[in-house]
């Protein structure tokens, strides 16, 4: 739980924060300018580390890591170091064109700049409304890695319904108070925690897995090895991803961050220090994604999104965990400058344009953005509950967010550099894009159904303790195995164990059983019957209070009874 | 000077394709898989690439719009 508590803490400073941004934004003009772009009055450093911070969410250090962990390092050239080269470019070409545009005509959003470009509301109004929609997963998987942090970090305790809700309600907070201003702050000093957690958590993990160098040979003469290299990787794909990082043109929140700075001299140190930001958060995680695979192997794709959390807490004491877990928090955090770009979109593009502004005031304006903002939340939080475990966060946003983005940067390109080109082309190239999305979205569903799957172990039999249909390993179960658990004369210690297993295994294995095999002796074994999924054994070490303090390196928790590791035993 | 920087950024696209690593899975100092090791080095020439840009190619219109805008 201390872990929790620190993350807790972290959540207060950052909402702190968010409401300093109100108090200081209040003196001011308290117009949209200030509210939706901070009067464009960012200083370089704010500039630097709210833009990278922006662009780094959940894929940052959950995704990637857990992404790693199953495709290997060539995750790392395919979004860190193509993305290193290909953002700044594109602030160098793009960003910097849209900042003086903005300025000299008071665009807030990109949209703002379509619709002047090509003397066309309906053109600006069909944009709005797809990067809108395109913008929702995006936002989704910050909700969906805060649950599934939390839910990890505190061992079960606060489930992952719980924990969304507190992360989407602590963003929706700042956001709300502190507009643009409290964003780019809270950003500020989340890309220096996360910035400090990659080599923090490095370093220390090093330490505690003996050292990456036997590590990594391990792995390079294993079964795993495919890992180090790109083998299993198309080289087609690895091309194509090479567009993705063109997302950033089109991302609203980048585009209206871009509108922040108060000097367009200031994106001159963003674009240097660009890359090697990238280089600091994404080396680390996805380097221990790939360290993971030996350590905590059998993952499924949906618990590898918190690889990283359980490398953590396997291997730091608690508080460290609880730091290092603030540092993961603040990424996946990020989704709050989606938020308000979302709800700087609404407001200015649609409820503005279309006589809102003219009709209730300028003070309205930003009432109606604060409104979007809690809608924008709820329904977010909605969608990230009826996603849990059915989505992977890297290939969520790899699909519908940052594909469908990166094809709209052609649009982009032609407002700025195509002097012929017209509202029609626009309509078309955004038609297009809304058309692969779409098909897209449809043979991912149909492709899922037809796809080769492993062998299942049917789910009935399993539960009663049948016998195994899969030809698993021979493995005590059932009945039988109850039985031993009712001759075992330590029913509280047991009680104790059988909940703290189901607890800890809440987050591997849903549903699931769990069963006794030996009496709770100091180490004993635990096997746990999954329906349609191999067995899984778990050790279980007994620990009193003196002894927790020196078993704290390896434990995955503080509880009297402590689950040191498991393993599936089919593999 | 603008077709050299062009050809600098083109040819920099294309190193990020070392197909030479694709399957080698040796170690750079005994822990950092080769194909890693090459990317990290990457980013570090996309930092220098850019610093040759903003101080070669920057746009110096828009530095005028900023002190108009001032």
């Amino acid at each position: 739980m201390i872990p929790a508590i620190i993350v807790f803490a972290y959540l207060a400073v950052v909402l702190y924060i968010g409401i300093f941004a109100f108090r200081k934004g209040s003196t001011g003009s308290g117009s949209g300018e200030d509210f939706f772009v901070a009067s464009r009055k960012l200083g370089p450093m704010v500039f630097l580390l709210s833009i990278f911070g922006t662009n780094m969410t959940a894929v940052a250090i959950l995704g990637s890591s857990g992404f790693a962990y199953q495709r290997g390092i060539g995750v790392y050239a395919l979004m860190a170091s193509s993305s290193g080269i290909v953002i700044p470019l594109t602030l160098w070409l793009i960003g910097t064109r849209l900042w003086s545009l903005g300025k000299k005509h008071g665009h807030i959003t990109q949209v703002q700049f379509l619709r002047d470009r090509w003397e066309s509301g309906g053109i600006g109004t069909f944009i709005a409304i797809v990067t809108a929609l395109m913008l929702v997963p995006y936002i989704i998987i910050g909700v969906m890695g805060g649950g599934s942090t939390l839910e990890t970090i505190s061992g079960g305790l606060v489930p992952y319904a719980v924990g969304g809700a507190i992360v989407a309600i602590t963003v929706v907070a700042y956001v709300f108070f502190g507009g643009m201003r409290g964003t780019a702050w809270v950003n500020t000093f989340q890309t220096v925690l996360f910035l400090a957690f990659g080599v923090t958590a490095f370093t220390l993990i090093a330490k505690s897995v003996g050292g990456f160098p036997a590590t990594m040979q391990a792995i390079s003469e294993g079964p795993q090895s495919f890992l180090l290299t790109r083998e299993r990787m198309p080289a087609e794909e690895f091309f194509s991803y090479m567009f993705i990082p063109l997302s950033a043109v089109m991302f609203p929140h980048i585009a209206i961050m871009c509108m922040t700075a108060e000097k367009v001299t200031h994106f001159k140190r963003t674009v240097v220090l660009y890359p090697i930001c990238i280089l600091l958060i994404w080396l680390p995680s996805v380097y221990l994604g790939v360290v993971a695979s030996k350590v905590i192997p059998g993952l499924s794709p949906s618990e590898a999104n918190d690889v990283i959390i359980r490398l953590l807490s396997q291997n730091t004491s608690p508080i460290l965990a609880g730091v290092l877990g603030a540092g993961i928090m603040a990424c996946v955090m990020a989704s709050d400058s989606q938020i308000l770009a979302l709800s700087t979109v609404f407001t200015e593009d649609l409820f503005a344009y279309y006589g809102g502004r003219k009709k209730f005031g300028p003070k309205a304006e930003v009432w109606a953005g604060r409104t979007f903002i809690v809608l924008i939340g709820l329904v977010s939080y909605v969608i990230a509950l009826a996603l849990k475990e059915k989505a992977n966060i890297f290939e969520l946003a790899i699909r519908f967010a940052f594909s469908g983005f990166a094809a709209l940067a052609p649009v982009m390109l032609a407002a700025l550099f195509w002097k012929r080109s017209t509202k029609w082309g626009a309509l078309a190239a955004t038609l297009w894009v809304v058309g692969c999305v779409f098909a897209n979205w449809h043979l991912t569903n149909i492709s899922d159904a037809i796809a080769p799957k492993p062998p299942k172990r049917p789910a009935a039999s399993a539960m009663r303790g049948g016998p195994a249909a899969g030809g698993g390993p021979a493995v005590q179960r059932g009945p039988q195995a109850v039985h031993q658990v009712r001759r075992t004369r330590n029913q509280a210690a047991l009680r104790r164990l059988r909940a703290m297993a189901q607890r800890l295994l809440h987050l591997c294995w849903k549903p699931l059983r769990v069963v006794l095999q030996a009496a709770p002796q100091k180490e004993c074994v635990l096997q746990v019957l999954v329906p349609a999924a191999p067995e899984v054994q778990v050790r279980v070490v007994l620990v009193d209070q003196a002894e927790r303090r020196s078993h704290r390196h390896k434990c995955a928790s503080s509880h009297s009874w402590v689950i040191c590791s498991y393993a599936d035993q089919s593999t | 000077m603008k077709i050299g920087l062009a050809l600098l950024v083109a040819a920099v696209l294309v190193l990020h394709h070392d197909i030479w690593n694709w399957k080698d899975a040796s170690l750079v100092f005994g822990f950092l898989p080769v194909g890693l090791a090459y990317h990290v080095g990457y980013s570090l020439l996309a930092s220098g690439t850019m610093a040759i840009l903003v101080k070669y190619a920057w746009p110096k219109n828009l530095d005028d719009d900023d002190e108009v805008a001032a």
